[in-house]
């Protein structure tokens, strides 16, 4: 959906992105990770076209990003407002028609929305008289109205309420099975962990690791295992343990193995001790800090 | 897709027109406008508070005077009562103020000037005592004038007040009679009504780019169209929004005056009107003549040519003050130096207009920054066309100019959050 190539912006002396290499897959949800400041917005506002790329090129699709391309472009900011004054009907209308629409479309389409996320009696409140909540809602309905195939929300849950969050995170995930692409943007990697299934990590400007989330948990697996059992257990064959500790289910007992330990599994099985078993896949986060300490891991090709 | 720049101006256009401190303004100000013209009419044709005051005049010196005064006076015998006396009866009485003059032992005038008083149950009025002190001169000049033999018939002959009847004599030799100092009020009027709408709807621009920027609608808008159009498409808006408000104020204006004029105080307008055509009369000047002498079309014309022109360069100039700050208060720092050239033009529209083909008038009509109001000052007496057309094209040059700049800096402002925002910082963008 979006290639970018070498792509680099410069703020004042500051290298905000760094030749950056990113392809986010059609249909996929794309998280773009990184800590505050480590060049996501900047990238974000390439692809909306509010800035232009130092070097390098984006594509959307096959083709080089166009200024038409903005009517296929849904982006819920992270600074994001409305305007206080205006009826919430009237603002809808209105941003749907800079993106494109005519009033008749963006009508029905506004019509729809409101319904689904019960809202149809906010469509003459002025903005300034709802409560947070509700606003979010109208940003989030400005945001999918017209139908954008790619559609990027920077830090979408912060300011969110729990709620809304959830409700939120339900609808995206309804776009994205019909169809549309979307990119989150956080540096609060575990919140997007779950709908994720690509990333891309940016630190200081440039691409750390990106691909299928669970192609590269896998691939920063580090022989961590999970056991519960049912009473404490002092024999385990000699694996590394680095946690034990009492848990709901009965003792939690964490250690590393270099292979997959099927000898404990089996005799603890046998012995009738074994309650819940599995292997523990670092988190984005884990894998964050492991390559910012060590450097990527190389890929081996089997 | 219809231009995004069009919705833009359409949005900008009807928010404001919607508003109700739109209505208000465009309804409030004819009226004021309206009661400026008359009020000092009607005040003066009000009935006076009428104060009462007694005068104890020992010297006679206001007695020729008996009967013609403003106020209603009271004379008291000066045979039959001392100050004491006429005291202890005004406390008791319903005048207002007592005035004394006493006579001292040789009624010298020197004398009485410095020994006049004035008693009042309150504080007398600035009025009263000016028309008291007035009169009082008058009577002690003539006194002395009498003290050392000279008729004070013969000094009211000698007084010369000297009428100049000036014309312009235009290429084909005919002579009109010229107008200065209707031009020069007409030039300073229109200089200012220029300065205020300028600034009246700049700062309503820049108003709106700070209102964009907190409310952060901002970022969604330019993800929809460039920060140039928003730009543009927001001082265009407002612009019509100036247009729709003047036609309004031009329309209402005209039918209150009518109305008024007509219906409400019909005797009072002709009194106006002949007073004022009174005034207007000095010997030999026609004030119908001096009005054909003025070239109006000219002056309307030039009139929304340098409101539009002004209004674009400064409204362009402070749409960028106001993506570079965060909040009003922090607008200081940057109005300061964008608004002196306007308050430099209109603190020498005086000069302007009292030698309006100056050096200091050429050179401020041609600065941009300056010649709206410079150059409006002028218009009224006439100015070589080419220099009009040169002043407005420099201006419309450096609009452009500027908008490309200011665009350049509202492109980065937009988007820049707690900042304290220096000019160091605002030329670097320039450069982004």
């Amino acid at each position: 959906m979006i290639t970018a190539k070498k792509v680099s912006k410069e703020y004042s002396a500051k290298l905000a992105l760094d030749g950056v290499d990113l392809s986010i897959p059609k249909g996929s949800i794309y998280g773009l990770l990184g800590p505050n400041g480590a060049g996501k917005t900047s990238f974000i506002r390439i692809m909306n076209q509010i800035t232009a790329p130092d070097k390098g090129e984006v594509y959307f699709g096959s083709e080089l990003l166009q200024p038409r391309d903005i009517a296929r472009i849904g982006y819920l900011p992270e600074e994001r407002g409305l305007y206080k004054k205006m009826k919430v009907g009237e603002q809808v209308l209105y941003l749907a028609r800079l993106k494109g629409l005519t009033t008749n479309e963006a009508r029905s389409k506004a019509k729809e929305w409101f319904e689904r996320l019960e809202m149809s009696g906010w469509w003459d409140k002025k903005v300034e008289d709802l409560s947070k909540g509700m606003a979010q809602k109208v940003q989030f309905v400005t945001t999918v109205l017209h139908e954008p195939e790619l559609l990027i929300f920077d830090e979408p849950f912060t300011g969110f309420d729990p709620i809304n969050t959830n409700l939120i995170k339900g609808e995206i995930q309804r776009l994205n099975e019909n169809g549309a692409t979307v990119i989150f943007s956080t540096h609060r990697m575990e919140s997007v962990e779950e709908i994720c299934n690509h990333i891309g990590l940016i630190d200081n400007g440039t691409v750390m690791i990106e691909g299928n989330l669970l192609d590269i948990r896998k691939h920063y697996k580090d022989g961590t295992f999970a056991f519960t059992t049912r009473t404490v257990i002092d024999d385990w064959g000699g694996h590394e343990v680095f946690l034990q500790r009492e848990d709901p289910m009965g003792y939690l007992t964490v250690l590393k193995a270099a292979e997959f330990p099927k000898e404990l599994v089996i005799s603890l099985s046998q012995k009738g001790e074994l309650v819940a078993f599995e292997e523990v896949l670092p988190t984005v986060n884990d894998i964050f800090i492991e390559i910012v300490k060590n450097g990527p891991k190389p890929w081996n090709h089997e | 897709m219809s231009n995004p720049i069009f919705l833009i101006i359409q949005r900008e256009f009807l928010s404001r027109v919607r508003k109700k401190s739109f209505i208000l303004v465009t309804l409030i100000v004819p009226v004021a406008f309206a009661a400026l013209i008359f009020a000092p009419g009607l005040l003066a044709s009000m009935p006076e508070d009428s104060k009462r005051i007694i005068v104890l005049d020992e010297p006679s010196l206001l007695l020729p005077h008996e009967g013609k005064e403003q106020y209603a006076i009271e004379y008291l015998d000066p045979r039959e009562t001392n100050l004491e006396l006429a005291k202890t009866s005004f406390r008791d009485s319903e005048y207002d103020a007592l005035l004394y003059i006493p006579s001292g032992s040789n009624w010298d005038p020197d004398f009485i000037k410095n020994n006049v008083l004035l008693f009042g149950k309150e504080d007398p009025s600035m009025e009263l005592q000016g028309y008291l002190d007035y009169l009082l001169e008058q009577q002690i000049d003539k006194a002395k004038l009498l003290k050392n033999g000279v008729d004070p018939e013969i000094i009211a002959q000698i007084k010369t007040n000297v009428t100049i009847q000036s014309f312009t004599l235009d290429d084909e030799g005919n002579d009109e009679q010229s107008a200065v100092p209707i031009k020069m009020a007409l030039g300073y009027f229109t200089g200012l009504l220029i300065y205020i709408f300028i600034f009246f709807y700049a700062v309503q621009v820049m108003r709106g780019v700070m209102e964009e920027k907190s409310s952060r609608i901002v970022e969604v808008i330019i993800s929809s169209v460039r920060p140039y159009q928003l730009m543009m498409g927001k001082i265009i808006g407002i612009g019509l929004v100036g247009v729709v408000q003047f036609a309004i104020w031009i329309g209402l204006s005209g039918i209150f005056y009518t109305v008024i004029s007509t219906v409400f105080f019909p005797e009072l307008f002709a009194e106006h009107a002949a007073a004022g055509n009174a005034a207007a009369k000095i010997p030999g000047l026609d004030v119908i003549d001096m009005l054909r002498s003025i070239d109006f079309i000219t002056i309307s014309f030039g009139f929304l040519f340098y409101f539009f022109g002004g209004y674009f360069l400064y409204s362009a100039l402070f749409a960028a003050v106001g993506s570079a700050v965060d909040q009003e208060a922090d607008t200081q720092q940057f109005m300061l130096p964008v608004t002196i050239p306007m308050i430099l033009a209109l603190t020498t529209t005086m000069s302007v207009v009292q030698e309006p083909n100056g050096t200091l008038a050429f050179w401020m009509s041609m600065i941009p920054l300056t010649s709206p109001i410079t150059m409006m000052a002028r218009l009224p007496f006439g100015i070589p066309l080419w220099e009009v057309f040169l002043s407005g094209a420099i201006l419309v040059a450096t609009f452009f100019i500027v908008v490309g700049l200011a665009g350049k800096i509202y492109r980065v402002g937009i988007l820049m959050y707690g900042k304290k925002v220096t000019w160091k910082e605002l030329f670097k963008w320039l450069k982004y």
